[in-house]
């Protein structure tokens, strides 16, 4: 996204490095919402690949430099460490977590320097990381994406986001996604098996079903007759408000329409893509909040909308946040199941911006970090370590300063990414499946790609490219339960995770739990032995999938993620406090240079002023 | 600047949707109805233009009847390299046509004349003044008649060399409110103007004053002096630069070691903008220009310094009622 930006600066700034290759990596597609700050982009550009407008963009300010652009995913098996140790630097623009730890560890095993950076509204920043000279970028953990316990979403919200989450999840892929992927609607922590057969009854559409009425079938369903189920189970209630039941019939009472009589009402649509229940009943405003009766209006007219209109995308769809259609749909369901637990509703823009994990941007910010990007960029050019800067821009001043540069710190001697520290996980060996183990830790925690996964010599499991014999005990050792692997996994196992791709190995050490608690540790995992510098983590990055907070609302996520724990703090060390450190020489600018006291010492929040605050007191 | 009236088109609101996510309908009503008046286009204000412009603002009109040259491009993007398209046009002009098409929503014009020229009843037009590249009689001379109008006109002015950026801030009397938690606060600044602010003794000061700011007097008063035109210095000036410093630091009671020689030595020589600078520069000085429209948002008062060599982007108040 941004990275379109600091191209062109850097482009337009260094006209002497004008030989060195220059190649840009983006696998998006240019949207109207990109127009309002990538400003090599122009309407006629909407839907063609970024990393070639860009190219063209740039080439027409400076036409003699050369860029090669690659319509790609930065994690596609091309871009491995050969391809990284072409570079002098790599620049990162990047809008998820995962990139981001991809790239970090290419950068280290090519010993590339990478040039970190990013931005949410008035909130950015810049970070410099050089091999065993700076930290790197994993080095203070970063808040994994927010998630949340299967019973909250289920059955217990008591937030918004829970219902949107919900709505999404659970009730859009219902209906509207893969048949054959397993859904946790209507899980309760109670019995769930009496109740299943009756589950599948509703949810499928008969042939001949009307939908108006299959409509209002689903919506007494769901908001109704689980309510009232959830209900019966007192003791989930005891602590909590109890949520009402909502039925169709009590909402639009005055509404219900006559079986195939309001068939052809409402207006014609353009196309697919301007379908929109909003535009049929004539609401204009995203930004109104709708009233119960106006949500259970949408709600009903989206949902005979995808199967008179959009019909061949049902059983197939993803939640996409351009698809207007199923914004209103995912809106709508929300605010009504908010309704029934007493949570105030959203309007539509805002469900959007939660639901599309949507981060707000301005052109400003964005041009800001770009000119510190190049600057730093230029520092690394020159090798130029000791002017090395983090340089974090405030959306209020901190001690007069909008952009504090900050030094950067050595290496963490206990980041299992760059110091290869081991990791310890407490699993139920004897319940626990491999593929738990690859899927929740080895991709989501620690952010492999292709893992390979070894006990002692024995390899458990690689993905990738197998050859054919293999495959089949590969996929036999993902169902088997740890402990009873072909090579056991046990207390005291060390098992060894490897991608090759990213050329990172990491150390595991197991340790047998027998029970863990079912809301802070829904997982039943815990890794842990990662110890953390003294300031907190930053939160950039938007979550990915599990969604939370689209905005940068701060903060480690609470007890209800099973996050990497922490240890104990360690003193860190600014780089030009380490004797023998290179680049210690003096330049002659050095005296301009302030002095940066210790406050200097803590990293920003992005978003979460309030905790920089309380940290500086202390 | 009237916030009511028509609601955002659709074609706003989807170009717009992820500033109108930071601050709001009704600030992106705001700025669609905000007139901006922009003298001097260098790199720095070309920046800032399109920071603008991206940003949806009613108008931008552009005052600058220096002709092009291969200087401009250097740091100003704006700029087309073909001598065919640039040749015997305008700064103004050609910036123009460039910003034009960022954004077909917002009229982008061209104003001809010098600065000193146009009248009191000319920046009525405008709710928003940049100036830049500009003299320092020019400069007092602009933001007095800004004052002198009615209806509040925001005042700003913008001067990179080297690798260091300053802007000015001149709100007049400006009220605004915010929230606080669940409160709503209401906010009064009072601003000096920029003659005002410079005739605050420089012993008044606080003693971490940024260097830059008694730096970019001298050399002002430097050009004033000389009757040069902005920017118009070279290492040559040197010793009469140093000479001019000593004598102001006597006539002010200050220590010579608030205005580095080295300092100075860098803002003579290099008189061309640092287009990363410009960038920061140009982001900041937009921020600002969006608050003062919106009326959301703490405004920077009264002055913004930036050094590429040390990083530090700082806020200093210069003014009466602080020293």
């Amino acid at each position: 996204m941004r990275k379109m930006e600091i191209t062109d600066l850097l482009n337009s700034h260094i006209p002497k490095y004008i030989s060195l290759p220059n190649v840009q990596i983006d696998m998006d597609t240019i949207e109207v919402s990109n127009l309002n700050r990538q400003f090599l982009f122009r309407q006629s550009h909407v839907g063609q690949s970024k990393a070639k407008v860009a190219r063209d963009a740039v080439l027409k300010f400076r036409p003699h430099i050369n860029i090669k652009p690659y319509h790609a995913n930065v994690k596609d098996p091309e871009f491995n460490v050969d391809f990284f140790k072409q570079f002098n630097v790599v620049l990162n623009g990047l809008d998820n977590l995962d990139a981001r730890r991809h790239v970090n560890r290419l950068c280290l095993a090519a010993d590339v320097p990478l040039v970190e950076s990013g931005t949410t509204g008035f909130l950015g920043q810049v970070t410099v990381h050089v091999k065993g000279k700076t930290e790197c970028y994993e080095c203070q953990p970063k808040p994994a994406p927010k998630t949340y316990p299967v019973c909250t979403i289920t059955s217990t919200p008591s937030k918004f986001v829970h219902c949107i989450v919900w709505a999404k999840d659970l009730l859009f892929a219902k209906l509207f996604g893969d048949k054959n992927q397993d859904n946790d609607l209507n899980v309760r922590s109670s019995d769930a098996a009496s109740s299943s057969e009756n589950v599948e009854d509703v949810f499928v559409r008969r042939n001949d079903e009307d939908i108006e009425q299959y409509g209002r079938k689903i919506f007494d369903h769901v908001f109704g007759y689980n309510i009232e189920l959830a209900l019966s189970n007192e003791e989930t209630w005891k602590n909590r408000n109890r949520p009402k039941p909502i039925y169709s019939k009590d909402i639009l009472s005055d509404e219900l329409a006559q079986p195939n009589g309001n068939v052809d009402k409402k207006c014609a649509f353009d196309d697919e893509f301007s379908v929109s229940a909003m535009a049929s009943l004539g609401m204009k405003n995203p930004q109104d909040i709708w009233s119960l009766k106006e949500n259970s209006r949408i709600f009903l007219e989206a949902l005979r909308l995808f199967f008179t209109h959009r019909g061949k995308d049902v059983g197939n769809l993803t939640f996409d946040k351009d698809d207007q259609l199923a914004v209103e749909f995912v809106t709508a369901a929300a605010n009504i199941r908010a309704a029934s637990f007493g949570i105030p509703p959203y309007s539509l823009f805002e469900a959007k911006g939660i639901a599309g994990n949507i981060v707000h941007a301005v052109a400003t910010t964005n041009a800001v970090i770009a000119g510190l990007i190049v600057i730093e960029t230029i520092k690394v050019l020159q090798n130029d370590i000791k002017s090395y800067r983090m340089t974090y821009c405030l959306e209020h001043p901190s001690r007069k300063m909008l952009l504090m540069p900050v030094e950067p710190f050595e290496p963490n001697k206990s980041c299992y990414v760059c110091s290869e520290t081991p990791l310890s996980l407490e699993i139920n060996t004897k319940r626990a499946k491999l593929k738990d183990f690859v899927e929740k830790i080895v991709k989501a925690k620690l952010g492999m790609n292709l893992p390979l996964i070894m006990n002692s010599s024995n390899l458990l499991y690689e993905a990738g490219d197998v050859e054919d014999d293999m495959v089949a005990i590969y996929s036999a050792n993902l169902e088997k339960v740890l402990a009873e692997l072909p090579s056991p996994v046990t207390g005291g196992t060390m098992l060894t995770v490897e991608d090759m791709q990213q050329e990172f190995v990491c150390n595991v050490n197991i340790k047998h739990r027998e029970e863990f608690d079912e809301e802070k540790e829904p997982d039943s995992m815990v890794l842990s032995g990662w110890t953390q510098h003294v300031s907190a983590p930053e939160n950039k990055d938007k979550p990915a999938a599990n969604n939370g907070a689209s905005t940068s609302g701060a903060s480690v996520p609470a007890a209800e993620s099973d996050e990497i724990s922490i240890v104990s703090p360690t003193k860190k060390r600014k780089l030009t406090d380490v004797p023998n450190a290179p680049g210690n020489e003096t330049r002659n600018h050095q005296d301009e240079l302030q002095v940066i006291d210790d406050e200097d010492d803590l990293v920003m929040l992005e978003g979460n002023m309030e905790g920089f605050k309380k940290r500086k007191l202390s | 600047m009237d916030g009511d009236g028509e609601e955002l088109t659709a074609q706003e609101t989807a170009l717009y949707d992820r500033q109108i996510r930071v601050w709001g309908a009704d600030a992106q009503r705001r700025l669609s109805k905000a007139h901006v008046l922009v003298y001097g286009m260098k790199g720095t204000i070309a920046e800032f233009c399109k920071n603008i412009v991206l940003a949806g603002v009613g108008s931008l009109t552009l005052i600058d009847d220096r002709i092009a040259s291969e200087e401009a491009f250097s740091s100003n993007f704006l700029i087309p390299l073909d001598e065919n398209v640039y040749g015997g046009k305008t700064l103004a002009q050609l910036c123009c046509d460039s910003l034009k098409d960022f954004n077909p929503m917002v009229r982008v014009s061209v104003q001809k004349g010098d600065l000193s020229s146009f009248d009191v009843e000319f920046f009525n037009n405008f709710d928003v003044v940049v100036v830049s590249s500009c003299s320092l009689p020019a400069k007092k001379l602009a933001n007095e008649k800004c004052r002198k109008i009615s209806k509040r006109v925001a005042f700003y002015t913008v001067d990179c060399r080297d690798s260091c950026g300053e802007i000015f801030v001149d709100l007049q009397d400006y009220k605004y409110s915010k929230k606080k938690l669940e409160e709503t606060i209401e906010c009064h600044l009072r601003y000096p103007s920029f003659e005002e602010a410079l005739s605050v003794p420089w012993r008044e000061l606080p003693r971490k004053t940024s260097k830059l700011y008694f730096a970019m007097r001298v050399i002002e008063k430097f050009e004033e002096a000389e009757g040069r035109s902005a920017g118009e210095v070279s290492v040559a000036d040197l010793p009469g630069v140093l000479k001019l410093k000593k004598e102001l630091c006597t006539e002010q009671s200050l220590n010579e070691s608030h205005v580095p020689d080295t300092l100075l030595e860098r803002l003579v020589t290099s008189t061309l903008e640092f287009p990363p600078v410009c960038a920061i520069i140009g982001g900041i000085l937009g921020q600002e220009v969006i608050k003062a429209i919106s009326g959301k948002g703490d405004p920077l008062k009264n002055f913004f310094f930036f050094d590429a060599f040390d990083g530090k982007g700082i806020i200093e108040n210069i003014s009466n009622s602080n020293a």
